[in-house]
């Protein structure tokens, strides 16, 4: 299988503080990688390098190189919208805008230049089909979104990361906010997910990256140190730090 | 053994928890409570007293003829429809031009400057602005709109000096209501591809209406009860436009400008006139910033 991404000798920093130590790690395509590691160890940090949404933050600089399809991502010609639109994300916490279920979707489509309401009706469908969402709300789709529950809301932006058809999907602790059966469905989703897209997700679930992920990478205070297929990382790991951490001995 | 039950019972009883209909007496609370009381019946009296005193006073000279006429020497009859037409002009040119400014500032400050020393400047400027004195923004309006540009005494002298007046206010709540956004927004809409305008233009400014909104109401509470700043600016004249185009290049005076020259000459009666329709007008304005930051909330 091919590497989709693949970052290179990445260095991060917030202003003095060096967040993520020479990370090289390779994203594979249409498998479902997990980020693990303990609070502060640069899991997330590297998820937003991926997509470029720590350009928000000030103060912040990246060196090293990570390729999208070979072609690096912060190339001095790379227009962001682009690569946004090929590698979508979605947050800890649901944030659906307040607007209605329908504009929700339709942001994105709309943003990138879909204009013909059939269309747009479309592409609203299938992305909630494909969030698993849309029998529960086909009947609301002008209500706001913001009276979903939060398991609703979370899978309601998961289809609004789709409705732009990225081929990446980056999953910042998706089901961090959201209780046991919604986060079920949420992981239910991923599974689906891969088949047609590439997903990253950083979790500090371990179970759950055990069960959703085909690849896990283990960070440790800004240093990656282990990346295997999970079912060697969770019951053979190289590294000793990995088998103290995946045994529950710090973190 | 049995001394050391005895004592076990001995502490329990000391312990005995107090009865809950056992009543204290707290002399402290009782004083201070009846301090507060007592100043907010005062403000309650003082204000409801004033607006009772005004609106008994003045009411009965505003009469259908007061409101849609002019003054006329001639038979000694008084009208201010030129001071509501004028007031209007104010009203609509000032937030022209004012609130393009503070909205447009205000989204600056807040999404695009990094934070730092200029924008803690403008911050502060902005903020030291809002306790200028008004009669200091007449002079200055007067100094510069009516001599350096040439507008002369003209209403729309009067409109650029109290779009500066009531920028900082304009600034404020927008930036406050831009403050409110979870940044869970601006980052979804990043995350979909969207660039810093287009976030700003689909999803800040539809979530900040409220904010704009009641910043704009609260303007023009101040534009209509503003005098010191205008009598410099617009002046004092009260005729009706002769020409509705050209009218804001001619000098004007607002209700409240208005209510000053009746005082100053003597026509008390006529000020309360006055007085009791601005006081109106000020209390709906009031009324509708507090159901639209309602609305905000809900």
């Amino acid at each position: 299988m091919n590497d989709k991404m693949i970052a290179t000798n990445l260095d991060f920093y917030y202003g003095q503080t060096h967040a993520l130590k020479d990370v090289t790690l390779p994203i594979k395509e249409r498998r479902v990688t997990a980020f693990i590691g303990p609070s502060g160890c640069g899991k997330s940090t590297f998820l937003r390098t991926l997509n470029r949404m720590n350009d928000l933050i000030e103060g912040t600089r990246v060196e090293g190189t990570i390729l999208l399809d070979g072609e690096d991502i912060y190339g001095p010609r790379v227009d962001v919208t682009t690569l946004r639109k090929r590698v979508g994300m979605v947050f800890q916490r649901p944030n659906p805008f307040p607007m209605s279920i329908y504009d929700n979707i339709a942001y994105g489509p709309r943003l990138h230049g879909i204009r013909k309401k059939s269309e747009l009706d479309a592409i609203v469908e299938q992305s909630l089909q494909g969030a698993a969402l849309f029998d529960e709300i086909k009947d609301r789709l002008k209500k706001s979104a913001l009276s979903l529950s939060g398991g609703q809301q979370q899978r309601l932006c998961i289809a609004r990361a789709l409705a732009v058809e990225p081929e990446v999907l980056l999953m910042d602790e998706p089901t961090a906010a959201l209780d046991p059966i919604s986060t079920q469905k949420v992981e239910e989703l991923i599974l689906e997910l891969k088949q047609h897209y590439t997903v990253a997700i950083v979790t500090h679930n371990m179970q759950q990256a055990a069960r959703v992920s085909d690849f896990t990478a283990f960070f440790l205070v800004g240093e990656m140190v282990e990346f295997g297929e999970t079912q060697q990382v969770f019951h053979d790991p190289a590294d000793k730090r990995t088998a103290d951490y995946i045994g529950g001995r710090f973190g | 053994m049995t001394v050391n039950t005895a004592a076990r019972q001995a502490t329990a009883v000391a312990r005995r928890p107090r009865s809950l209909t056992e009543t204290r007496i707290r002399p402290l609370d009782i004083f201070l409570r009846c301090i507060s009381v007592l100043a907010g019946a005062v403000t309650l009296f003082l204000v409801a007293g004033l607006i009772v005193y005004i609106l008994a006073k003045g009411l009965p000279g505003v009469t259908w003829k007061f409101l849609t006429t002019e003054e006329s020497a001639l038979n000694r009859t008084y009208g201010i429809l030129p001071n509501i037409i004028n007031t209007a002009y104010i009203i609509v040119i000032t937030l022209l031009v004012a609130a393009p400014l503070g909205v447009g500032g205000a989204i600056y400050l807040n999404e695009y400057a990094k934070r730092g020393r200029l924008t803690k400047v403008i911050e502060f400027t902005t903020e030291a602005l809002a306790g200028i004195p008004s009669i200091i923004y007449g002079l200055f309006g007067m100094m510069v709109f009516n001599n350096t540009f040439g507008f002369g005494y003209s209403i729309i002298s009067g409109c650029l000096t109290l779009a500066i007046m009531v920028l900082p206010t304009i600034i404020r709540t927008t930036q406050e209501a831009l403050r409110t956004v979870p940044t869970g927004y601006r980052e979804g809409a990043a995350g979909l591809g969207a660039s810093k305008w287009h976030t700003i233009r689909t999803i800040l400014i539809p979530c900040c209406k409220g904010g704009i909104i009641t910043s704009l109401i609260l303007s023009i509470g101040r534009i209509v009860g503003e005098s010191a700043a205008l009598i410099f600016t617009a002046g004092i004249a009260a005729n009706l436009p002769s020409n509705w185009l050209t009218h804001a290049g001619t000098s004007g005076a607002t209700f409240a400008v208005q209510l000053y020259q009746y005082a100053d000459q003597g026509r008390n009666d006529v000020s309360f006139a006055i007085a009791a329709v601005l006081i109106l007008v000020v209390l709906a304005i009031n009324l509708l910033a507090r159901l639209c930051g309602g609305r905000k909330k809900a």
